[in-house]
């Protein structure tokens, strides 16, 4: 096995009475592209922002490229922030800049490379998430749907992360443009080692591209595995999540 | 982490063959490569290269950017570059995401200044005709609730009379008390040169209920309850409410604007009176620690000074402040877009263009009274 990325232990969080996660558990593995699954409302979005910062749970241990965040340090918070990516599900990106100045912004502030090769890194990004080059001269207002999706997976690989956090990165797409989002993740996933964790309804992503999931309900892990693993389970929630026996997937 | 050599780049001009050798070494990844870029310039361009890779320690989709960057210059000058000793995982990064590569697009070329003048004076021309559509938009729709009675929103009015009236209850006694006292301070200097100390009532009763009041209570609101008005439809529109309005047949004219227009109307008067009395009280309070004019005293005197007149034009202006506040900041929720700066952009010009309009509309008030010789 390859050496472990990010490591959920017993993990408790609740909100205000209403508790989220009751000791829930998982692994993420160096290159794989690890899907949280579950209904809605099951945590699966709130443990995705546990793991990048965004939101404390209350107890138990979660540990990312090595550091643990019960004993995290404000600067080294800054630093891991630096090491992975975000796409948030509805783009988030800055209406007021471009899409290349999104893009730029995190080379302005993290390196001191001159504006030319900040301009080829933009171009090579652009490129790479397969969008039109005039599409850096865009504001987000101008872009579709689609669009929006690849200019911030641009803007999530701009500091050259190993690892990738994607929240429904093919909720608002057209099941072809959903296709071709999973197989430019894949392809990113192999050209640059990258590490990816994506919260996702999608059956079809979960069958093409996902190597690993862990399915979360009833504030618990229901189960971890590969999906023909988990398939073999007998339980009704993955029985309903994965629609067995209608038109879903088959075992 | 493990721990990585920085990016360097050894130039060798002029070896043995003719050509200039470059050898890359240490981690090319993003971190540890702003050493390198410097030297760029320092690349002589007058003959053939060769990069050897066989160093390398680490190359990520930065590395191979400015990698690429280098080969650029060489082929742009007309020279060729080869690369040795590539890595066979690093030749696969650099040839995949180098494959498919477009040429660069310039940025679209800025705009001539003639070109700027005219497009922004087609834009304030076509915003000056948005704003009068919306205005006769929004009486067709009066009318129409007019003849409908039933179709006003007495509720949303009452609620809107609370928030921008009720509410603003405090503000205002606060800066009419503070007009008062100001102008009290002012004019009782002045005044007392010539022994007319008396006269503090007149200055103080018809300057506030006349002019003062009204304004400082347009502005009051056109700050507090314009803004709030440009912010709550902007955000409306922003989340497509309106839109949903609009399909279910809830003309927001009628929903939105009108009960707004309406509640303005009602509570700007009222805040007037209320403004009148704070004010000439604050006035009172310097009158009697300034020049021992009492309480009675002055307001015997301010039955005799304050023609009635002065108080009614002061009132009756209020409907037509409100109208103009209540008209601008709902148009210009209206015209916030989908994005998130344009709430702000447009909350600040409702501000700007109700106090203007204010203003405007007070000068006017103030030619047209004279002329009629009230």
């Amino acid at each position: 096995m390859s050496s472990i990325v990010i490591e959920a232990t017993d993990i408790v969080s609740a909100f205000g009475n209403t508790v989220i996660h009751d000791h829930v558990s998982c692994t993420v593995y160096q290159n794989e592209i690890y899907a949280l699954l579950g209904g809605s409302g099951s945590g699966k979005s709130t443990l995705m922002r546990e793991m990048i910062l965004l939101q404390p749970f209350h107890s138990g241990t979660m540990k990312v490229l090595g550091h643990d965040f019960n004993t995290i340090t404000p600067l080294q918070t800054q630093e891991l922030r630096r090491q992975w990516g975000v796409l948030f599900q509805s783009g988030a990106l800055y209406s007021s800049l471009t899409v290349g100045e999104n893009i730029a912004i995190l080379y302005r502030e993290y390196t001191d490379l001159s504006p030319r090769l900040i301009d080829e890194l933009v171009n090579l990004k652009i490129n790479l998430v397969g969008l039109p080059q005039h599409a850096r001269y865009l504001y987000p207002n101008e872009l579709s749907g689609g669009m929006i999706k690849r200019a911030a997976l641009a803007r999530a690989l701009a500091l050259d992360p190993k690892l990738l956090f994607l929240d429904e990165p093919t909720s608002g797409l057209d099941p072809l443009s959903s296709r071709q989002f999973d197989a430019l993740i894949a392809k990113l996933r192999d050209l640059l080692g990258l590490t990816v964790v994506m919260v996702t309804h999608d059956l079809d992503t979960i069958h093409h591209i996902v190597d690993r999931f862990v399915l979360l309900g009833e504030k618990k892990v229901v189960a971890e595995g590969r999906l023909d693993e988990v398939l073999q389970i007998d339980h009704p929630i993955i029985d309903y999540f994965f629609q067995k026996g209608s038109h879903g997937i088959k075992g | 982490m493990q721990s990585a050599h920085p990016a360097t780049l050894t130039i060798t001009a002029d070896s043995p063959n003719g050509i200039t050798l470059l050898t890359c070494r240490g981690s090319w990844t993003l971190p540890y490569l702003s050493g390198v870029e410097s030297l760029i310039s320092n690349i002589p361009l007058h003959a053939n290269a060769q990069i050897d890779m066989s160093e390398l320690d680490d190359l990520d989709s930065s590395g191979a950017a400015l990698l690429h960057l280098i080969v650029e210059l060489y082929h742009h000058n007309g020279f060729t570059t080869t690369i040795h000793h590539f890595s066979t995982k690093h030749e696969r990064l650099y040839s995949l995401l180098y494959s498919s590569y477009p040429p660069k697009q310039p940025a679209p070329s800025s705009l001539g200044r003639l070109y700027l003048l005219g497009y922004h004076t087609y834009n304030s021309i076509r915003g000056i005709k948005d704003f009068l559509t919306y205005l006769g938009e929004s009486c067709m729709w009066l009318l129409y609730t007019l003849l409908h009675p039933s179709k006003i929103r007495y509720h949303s009015i009452v609620s809107h009379i609370y928030t921008t009236g009720a509410q603003a209850l405090p503000i205002i006694a606060i800066s009419a008390f503070l007009i008062g006292v100001v102008v009290a301070y002012q004019s009782i200097v002045q005044l007392q040169k010539f022994g007319a100390d008396i006269f503090i009532v007149d200055t103080i009763g018809i300057s506030l209920s006349r002019e003062l009041a009204p304004l400082i209570t347009a502005i009051v609101v056109a700050g507090r309850s314009g803004s709030a008005f440009t912010a709550q439809i902007g955000a409306m529109k922003m989340t497509q409410e309106i839109d949903a309005m609009k399909t279910m047949g809830f003309e927001p004219f009628t929903f939105l604007v009108w009960p707004r227009v309406f509640a303005l109307m009602i509570v700007i008067p009222l805040l007037i009176f209320f403004a009148d009395i704070i004010g000439i009280f604050g006035g009172m309070i310097i009158a009697q620690a300034h020049s021992n004019l009492s309480f009675t005293e002055f307001l015997n005197r301010l039955q005799g000074a304050l023609a009635i007149k002065h108080y009614i034009i002061g009132i009756v202006k209020g409907p037509f402040f409100a109208f103009l506040i209540a008209i601008v900041s709902t148009y210009r929720g209206f015209q916030v877009s989908s994005n998130t700066e344009s709430i702000g952009l447009y909350t600040t010009k409702s501000v700007v263009n109700a106090i203007f309009l204010v203003i405007a509309c007070d000068a006017l008030f103030s030619i047209l009274l004279t002329k009629l010789k009230l």
